[in-house]
């Protein structure tokens, strides 16, 4: 028939899945460059992460972990995936949904209402810590004291306390975040641009915090944020998709946008910037920045004048 | 409503615009739309290139640039053209056809 013929020529169709040979492909595969069908995606999107999880050992069984879930593509995916592998493969894990509330209207709380659903939809509790509670202070009312430069700086490093301290209060052993490869591979740009050696030394190791309170890691962290997108397209998930607000003036955009335009042109380049980060070696003759800990309260500190960016804002 | 053969006007099914995309189109996430194939073109002959740039012409209300970049979607947007890839058609080339579906999602946001 011309038309079906017509259609399907055009949807590269006279091919087909190059893992099925027999389905019609939907996706190309920025990883490796294979034209796939639905199904054959879904399966190897999950086998994938199964394998990530499996080799790098980042969980026990019995554990009680928390899935940091801000109601985005990365965090919605994470959540339904890890759901799913821990009921397939009996990872024996206690998953918890945790999400923070930085006070930023019109960004954050239309994305808690998707963690609600998320909540409902995937039959995880559900745990809000918010900055208010915890520092007295929202975003939107450190912006106005601050002016909008580096918001994120303080932002991060906020979040980062208050995922610790939501992981206390649910008394979980570990913390995953949704962090995917095209997010590493603009870290480790960052880390370069900036000269920060220390950050760079840790930005690839995919679980982080061993001995601190909580260690957290990365599931996707070869997970192509494009297959996240699609996966969350085709499964018909549901998430929220608004860029924050004060984030147009943060620097990762320019490492954001570049790495964009590198896959376009050769996408592999973006697991490859992650091994190029995993296998830098610090020369032995380079003074490496000591991370220290807050005069006032103790809690980690990389900052010159020893007071934690908590204690900062609130002088 | 047009008809098949002799036509000058592509009617789509539906344009979708995701991931934060639609702000950029009034908030509309869905759009039913009849393209003017330009002057004297067939309709054999239209393809994403020329449908990129009327949507970026009458659908995009502010801000081309999170849409686009030069002639093809800015890096970051994915499209699909009835569900599939447009990278598999040939991108830019793809032939848009009556009744199409095409989807516009971004990935540009947090996750």
């Amino acid at each position: 028939m011309e038309a079906g013929e017509a259609k399907s020529k055009k949807a590269g169709g006279s091919r087909l899945c190059c893992i099925c040979n027999q389905r019609r492909p939907v996706l190309k595969r920025p990883k490796t460059l294979q034209q796939i069908c639905r199904e054959c995606f879904y399966e190897v999107f999950e086998e994938e992460i199964h394998q990530v999880i499996v080799g790098n050992r980042l969980f026990k069984s019995g554990e009680r972990v928390a899935i940091g879930a801000s109601g985005g593509k990365d965090s919605t995916v994470l959540a339904y995936v890890l759901s799913e592998l821990n009921r397939r493969h009996n990872y024996g894990l206690d998953l918890f949904l945790l999400s923070i509330d930085e006070g930023i209207t019109g960004y954050r709380d239309d994305s808690l209402e998707t963690v609600k659903r998320n909540e409902v939809q995937y039959g995880l509790p559900l745990q809000i810590v918010s900055y208010k509670d915890l520092y007295g202070w929202t975003m939107d009312e450190i912006v106005k004291m601050i002016g909008l430069k580096n918001n994120c700086t303080f932002c991060g490093v906020f979040r980062r306390q208050a995922l610790d301290r939501g992981a206390a209060l649910l008394k979980v052993d570990k913390l995953v975040t949704g962090h995917n490869a095209d997010d590493i591979a603009e870290t480790v740009l960052l880390n370069i641009l900036r000269g920060d050696i220390a950050r760079l030394s840790r930005c690839t190791s995919i679980t982080t915090g061993e001995d601190g309170p909580i260690p957290r890691c990365k599931p996707f962290k070869y997970t192509y944020e494009k297959e996240i997108v699609m996966y969350a397209y085709f499964k018909k998930l549901d998430y929220f998709s608004t860029e924050c607000i004060y984030s147009p003036n943060a620097y990762r955009g320019f490492a954001r946008e570049f790495i964009k335009d590198l896959e376009r042109l050769r996408p592999r380049a973006i697991l490859d910037i992650i091994k190029s980060g995993e296998d830098f070696r610090i020369a032995t003759t380079t003074k490496m920045p000591e991370q220290g800990t807050c005069e006032r309260c103790g809690y980690i500190s990389s900052q010159v004048r020893p007071l934690s960016l908590s204690h900062q804002v609130m002088l | 409503m047009c008809l098949f053969s002799c036509c000058s006007m592509i009617d789509l099914r539906r344009i979708m615009c995701r991931g934060g995309l639609e702000l950029l189109c009034d908030s509309e996430k869905i759009h039913k739309v009849n393209v003017d194939l330009p002057n004297g073109a067939e309709s054999d002959d239209f393809t994403m290139k020329h449908l990129l740039s009327w949507v970026r012409t009458n659908l995009i209300k502010e801000r081309p640039e999170m849409f686009m970049k030069g002639d093809t979607v800015r890096p970051g947007v994915l499209v699909l053209v009835n569900d599939c890839d447009w990278e598999l058609s040939g991108q830019l080339d793809t032939r848009i056809e009556e009744k199409d579906v095409i989807v516009f999602i971004s990935t540009l946001h947090g996750g």
